[in-house]
């Protein structure tokens, strides 16, 4: 049992969009902190720490911690800085929950932030690789996901239509949700149509490259309902970043979420994830994760991923939707999109999802992804936890 | 507030030179690839397995490796991609020469994989599973450039 | 605060250039050290946190590079971005949190890869400072400058700062720099910006620290001697030096109030028996005692003089030589802790202070003391 429970009781999304030269960084991150003060009807002076990631070198500063107090309101404050890759995100979210959980702070405001358009993203996602043995060849994310994609097809028998099928459904959530960048439906013919990146990856497949914050505010068990009526419960978290190098990775599997997923599941007691869960976020940065991730999380039978999608379960009204953000195919600030997962989810829990709501959510999953294959992973519960 | 003109400050150029220490493992790696064209991993005293690039810790059993064995030089995809999409090359600051053939070579002996530049000159005969060799470079300086690319064989 | 205790430290030898070893070798090192020394293997260990800087590295996700080596395969794992009593921080939490019985808590940097003043200089806003080609010397001279002027400080009293913590790294064979100096040694050496000397400043230096930390029931368990935490603040002022009262420490004397508000310490003097602080310059030493309120504001120069900060004063200060004597960045508080942790058990051989009981620890993010955090611990429960 953890020394005190913890809970979601503000979330605040910045607007997301391609580029934003209308705001510098600092600017960016208060737009998110002011939105989720709001949320919760607090101000600056409730918060007792803050939880601030991002990636770098997307943005070439150094010390964000500390460059950022202005936009955070960290001044005179704890503020700790987290960074794990595209992973960030979800990191911050575990942060949070344990800088809580601790007793060390009743509240606590965590942010990730990116501003994508600042650099060239494939190029500082290259120098997250081994500068000896890995950037001669690595070409950024696309390249690793991609190896990934191809080791599955031929193990399973995957195809393109399958992954494209995961495109089109997350882009067709995203249509009912305001803070996603990209809202407009597409068609199977056009994923397919659209340019190869990497073999088997076309464009449409992948996520595009945004700018934009995302604001999360955690508070313990004795002043979270005080906060709101109905508090986001954290129910359990826990994550793997096995590999150090990609070359050791198991392509065509993800065993960083099922590792984290089955840990969750036996901290909280589920046994049948497909039907105890009512809806997942997932870090799904392109299509074909949709189809072998949700195998690594206990909801398909390995092999049966497209199977599973192509029947429609994930869909919004389905038997377990996905990402009725939209999510990471419609919008990435890379720091921030492991955070929105977790807010989103968060929403979906709390019933504030508005267009995008899934109804009668008891438990919710919310994941990242990033770094050599790695996987965060935090179970959201309308209930508070019993343990 | 709205700005009439946005203004962006651009810091090309300012980038940080590093000198990145290759270590007691992969020394002795490129020093074996510079002067013999031979190919070494470690091997884990433990659970067996082959590391290619060599290391000093078996990450699944936490024990160091201090046992080295010649792996490859030939050996098969595991996986791959053909990139074809333009981006900054970091290490040079340029656009990377697009299309390229980038995979994961397993050498025969090793149990992990190899990351490096497949020949595309046929496309067609790049799968996983399909038997590679490496291309040495004749002039080579003891690092991953001294392989040129991998070229699927038999 | 619940009960939780340091039960093992491992420190690398601090060098000028570990060209021999990776980020990962030096993990392995420092790691194997702490668990040999809490008389524990890796499977007592519940979780890990890393703690490394993406810029320092010349890598993003630079903790991708020590997994292995801090043994996270099968582990929860996280990555603080910060100096290391950040991360220690951050581990202690996720021992309290109830989450985890035991933290392994890592931190390294080589500052020999890199250009020190190029890293630095990248933690200027981009916007406003950095064309200006600021650095972390040029800024902490300004500090320096300021602290002087309000002070009285004199460039002779930083002057021995350095000559004390030099001499002290004589007694400490994992030290960079030991060196037997004088003042006019100090004020002689190069000057890098005014009024700094090269002999005011610390080096450049590679190096790793892992610390284990574990919870009340846990911290006897395996036979080492537990130190015990007994408060941690962390706080930061603002960032832009021109928003900053730049001759004081506000942050740190918030971070270290609170800090011994939770050990119960109401006299701080009287009461702390060692020091370890974040002494990246000399001037540094003496400013940050009178932020904690280890030194009335403004005579630490003059306590200095009298001898108080030296291994048998009467609060001494960076007995182990301090970051003057070598000082990789990331690392540099961790080591800070660690070094408390030996004293505190009696275990700092040459340079022990007698009958040390509790000591404080401290360590600095950002440009010129921005974000400061603060150990306090305690060698009885």
């Amino acid at each position: 049992m953890p020394k005190k429970r913890v809970a979601i009781v503000g979330t605040g999304q910045t607007y997301h969009k391609s580029h934003r030269p209308d705001v510098n960084g600092q600017e960016l991150i208060n737009e998110a902190v002011k939105r989720a003060l709001q949320d919760a009807d607090l101000t600056i002076k409730d918060i007792d720490a803050v939880v601030i990631g991002n990636m770098d070198h997307f943005e070439g500063i150094n010390y964000v911690d500390c460059w950022s107090v202005d936009g955070s309101g960290g001044i005179m404050k704890p503020v700790i800085k987290l960074t794990t890759g595209g992973t960030t995100g979800s990191t911050l979210a575990i942060g949070g929950y344990q800088l809580v959980a601790s007793g060390f702070f009743e509240k606590v405001l965590i942010i990730g932030w990116e501003k994508n358009s600042e650099s060239d993203t494939t190029g500082a996602i290259t120098t997250a690789f081994d500068p000896v043995w890995d950037r001669l060849v690595f070409a950024g994310a696309i390249s690793g996901l991609a190896a990934e994609a191809q080791a599955y097809m031929a193990k399973y028998g995957a195809t393109e239509k399958d992954a494209a099928r995961v495109s089109v459904r997350d882009r067709k959530h995203a249509c009912n949700n305001p803070h996603a960048q990209l809202r407009r439906e597409i068609t199977i013919e056009d994923v397919l149509a659209s340019p190869m990146l990497a073999d088997p990856i076309h464009l449409l497949d992948v996520c595009p490259r945004t700018d934009g914050a995302c604001a999360v505010i955690m508070a313990n068990e004795d002043c979270a309902g005080k906060i709101t009526a109905v508090p986001d419960w954290i129910w359990a978290t826990a994550n793997r970043h096995k590999y150090t190098y990609l070359g050791d990775v198991n392509w065509g599997e993800l065993d960083s979420l099922a590792g984290a997923s089955r840990e969750i599941y036996a901290k909280a007691g589920i046994r049948e994830p497909k039907k105890e869960i009512d809806v997942i976020e997932l870090y799904q940065p392109y299509s074909f994760a949709g189809i072998i991730w949700i195998e690594d999380l206990g909801i398909a039978e390995r092999g049966k991923g497209a199977e599973y999608i192509w029947s429609g379960a994930t869909d919004m009204g389905g038997e377990l939707p996905i990402n009725p953000s939209g999510g990471v195919i419609a919008c990435n600030p890379i720091g921030a999109t492991g955070l929105i997962r977790c807010a989103e989810a968060a929403l979906q829990v709390m019933g504030k999802a508005e267009a995008r709501q899934v109804p009668d959510v008891n438990f919710a999953i919310s994941t990242g992804f990033g770094g050599c294959m790695w996987s965060d992973m935090l179970l959201h519960g309308k209930r508070k936890p019993d343990f | 507030m709205t700005a009439k003109e946005n203004l962006v400050i651009e810091s090309k150029g300012s980038g940080q030179p590093f000198n990145y220490a290759v270590g007691m493992y992969g020394s002795k790696f490129f020093k074996e690839l510079r002067e013999n064209r031979k190919l070494l991993g470690t091997k884990c005293p433990k659970c067996g397995k082959v590391y290619v690039p060599p290391r000093r810790v078996c990450g699944e059993c936490f024990v160091e490796m201090t046992e080295f064995v010649e792996v490859g030089p030939k050996g098969i995809i595991g996986t791959f991609t053909i990139l074809r999409y333009a981006f900054i090359d970091p290490e040079t600051g340029e656009q990377k020469p697009v299309p390229y053939g980038y995979g994961f070579i397993r050498f025969d002996g090793a149990d992990t994989l190899f990351q490096h530049y497949i020949s595309i000159e046929d496309e067609s005969k790049i799968k996983i599973g399909a038997r590679v060799e490496p291309v040495f470079s004749e002039e080579r300086k003891g690092n991953v450039k001294d392989i040129l690319c991998f070229k699927i064989i038999e | 605060m619940d009960r939780a205790a340091v039960i093992g430290v491992g420190i690398t030898k601090i060098e000028a250039n570990k060209v021999k070893e990776t980020f990962a070798d030096m993990v392995w090192e420092a790691v194997n050290k702490a668990l040999e020394d809490a008389k524990m293997t890796i499977d007592d260990i519940d979780n890990v946190v890393t703690t490394s800087n993406d810029f320092w590295d010349g890598r993003t996700i630079s903790c991708m590079a020590v997994g292995d080596a801090s043994g996270a395969r099968h582990k929860n794992v996280s990555c603080v971005e910060g100096d290391g009593t950040f991360g220690a921080f951050y581990g202690l939490s996720r021992v309290l949190s109830g989450s985890y019985g035991t933290t392994l808590v890592t931190a390294h940097s080589k500052g020999s890869e890199s250009v020190s003043s190029l890293i630095t200089n990248a933690a200027f806003d981009p916007i406003y400072d950095r064309s200006l080609g600021m650095d972390m010397i040029s800024a902490c001279a300004m500090q320096a400058r300021a602290y002087m002027h309000r002070t009285g400080t004199t460039p002779e009293q930083m002057a021995m700062v350095s000559v004390k913590n030099h001499g002290n790294a004589m007694l400490n064979p994992l030290s960079q720099l030991p060196m037997n100096i004088t003042v006019e040694d100090v004020l002689g050496s190069e000057m890098i910006s005014d009024p700094l000397h090269k002999l005011d400043c610390s080096p450049v230096s590679d190096g790793c620290c892992a610390v284990i930390i574990a919870n009340e029931k846990r911290a006897s368990q395996y036979g080492s001697l537990p130190v015990w935490i007994k408060g941690v603040s962390f706080c930061s002022d603002s960032y832009f030096l021109g928003d900053r009262e730049l001759s004081k420490a506000k942050s740190l004397t918030q971070a270290a109030k609170k800090a011994f508000s939770m050990a119960q310490i109401s006299d701080p003097l009287s009461e702390i028996d060692v020091a370890e602080v974040y002494d990246a310059f000399t001037y540094q030493e003496l400013m940050w005692l009178e932020a904690m309120g280890l030194c009335q504001d403004g005579k630490a120069g003059i306590n200095l003089e009298k001898g108080y900060y030296g291994i048998k004063g009467k609060l001494p200060v960076n007995p182990s030589g301090g970051l003057l004597s070598g000082h990789p960045v990331i690392a540099g508080g961790l080591i800070r802790i660690a070094e408390i942790v030996k004293q505190l058990r009696g275990e700092a051989g040459a340079y022990q202070i007698a009958g040390a009981k509790k000591g404080v620890a401290h360590g600095v993010n950002g440009l010129c003391g921005q974000s400061h955090c603060v150990w306090i611990l305690d060698q009885e429960k």
